[in-house]
């Protein structure tokens, strides 16, 4: 049987844009002594297609992007001694430089800290129902799923 | 039942969700796939490459074996790009 965890959760999807300091000051609630975050910004850049972006507008699946975001936060929470955990996802219209994902982890030491951040955001990046299509001035266009996404999350399959 | 479509899916099918009369010979996504390529060109056209189609049952991700009812929520979307 999978260990139970007393974690704090806390996971939002919003058009707002977040606040790194404030989201760590919560973080630090229970006296962690370590915090890592992952902040995702939006490229002005598609470096693949050696295309310009304009913005970036993203979709979900109300409901089970907060069920699958808060199933692999958990799974991080049974797998590393984790004090305090958030994920913030923005959807709607962004444009580039602006903050788009906020992964926060807080916990007694750092290790457990950079692997829980690592590993939700490599199967955020797999298993959370959202889609992004960039419009780089002239035509919108969905972005084609990373297989490298899938690579990513190998490491972490015992 | 209600189906729902998202991204590139929901604009091929045209509506980004519908209720739906489960017909009783359908029984798995597959003959739901089956049978809604046999009403128009909207929904051939958006399961044409049904590697490319990712399935959830009530929120959940599911494979296109599994077996549906009238009263699940299912959904069609392409894999996910979100982070």
């Amino acid at each position: 049987m999978k260990k139970k965890h007393t974690a704090i959760i806390d996971v939002r999807i919003q058009s707002d844009d977040f606040d790194v300091t404030k989201e760590n000051k919560k973080l630090q609630n229970d006296e962690p002594g370590a915090i890592v975050n992952f902040v995702g910004i939006v490229r002005g850049f598609d470096e693949k297609k050696n295309e310009s972006i304009k913005s970036l507008t993203l979709e979900h699946y109300p409901g089970m992007t907060e069920l699958e975001i808060e199933n692999i936060v958990n799974e991080s929470c049974e797998r590393w001694s984790i004090s305090a955990v958030t994920v913030i996802h923005r959807i709607g219209k962004l444009l580039p430089s602006n903050q788009i994902v906020f992964v926060g982890v807080a916990s007694k030491h750092r290790q457990d800290s950079f692997d829980a951040c690592n590993f939700v955001m490599d199967w955020l990046k797999t298993q959370a129902p959202f889609w992004k299509i960039e419009d780089d001035g002239n035509k919108k266009k969905w972005v084609e799923f990373n297989s490298l996404d899938n690579d990513a999350v190998k490491k972490w399959k015992v | 039942m209600i189906i729902k479509y998202f991204s590139w899916i929901r604009e091929h099918v045209g509506k980004s969700e519908e209720n739906f009369d489960l017909p009783s010979n359908v029984t798995t996504i597959n003959e739901l796939i089956d049978h809604l390529n046999s009403l128009n060109n909207q929904y051939k056209h958006a399961f044409a490459k049904r590697d490319l189609i990712k399935i959830a049952v009530n929120k959940n991700y599911s494979p296109f074996e599994t077996k549906i009812n009238n009263n699940d929520e299912v959904a069609f979307f392409p894999p996910v790009t979100g982070g």
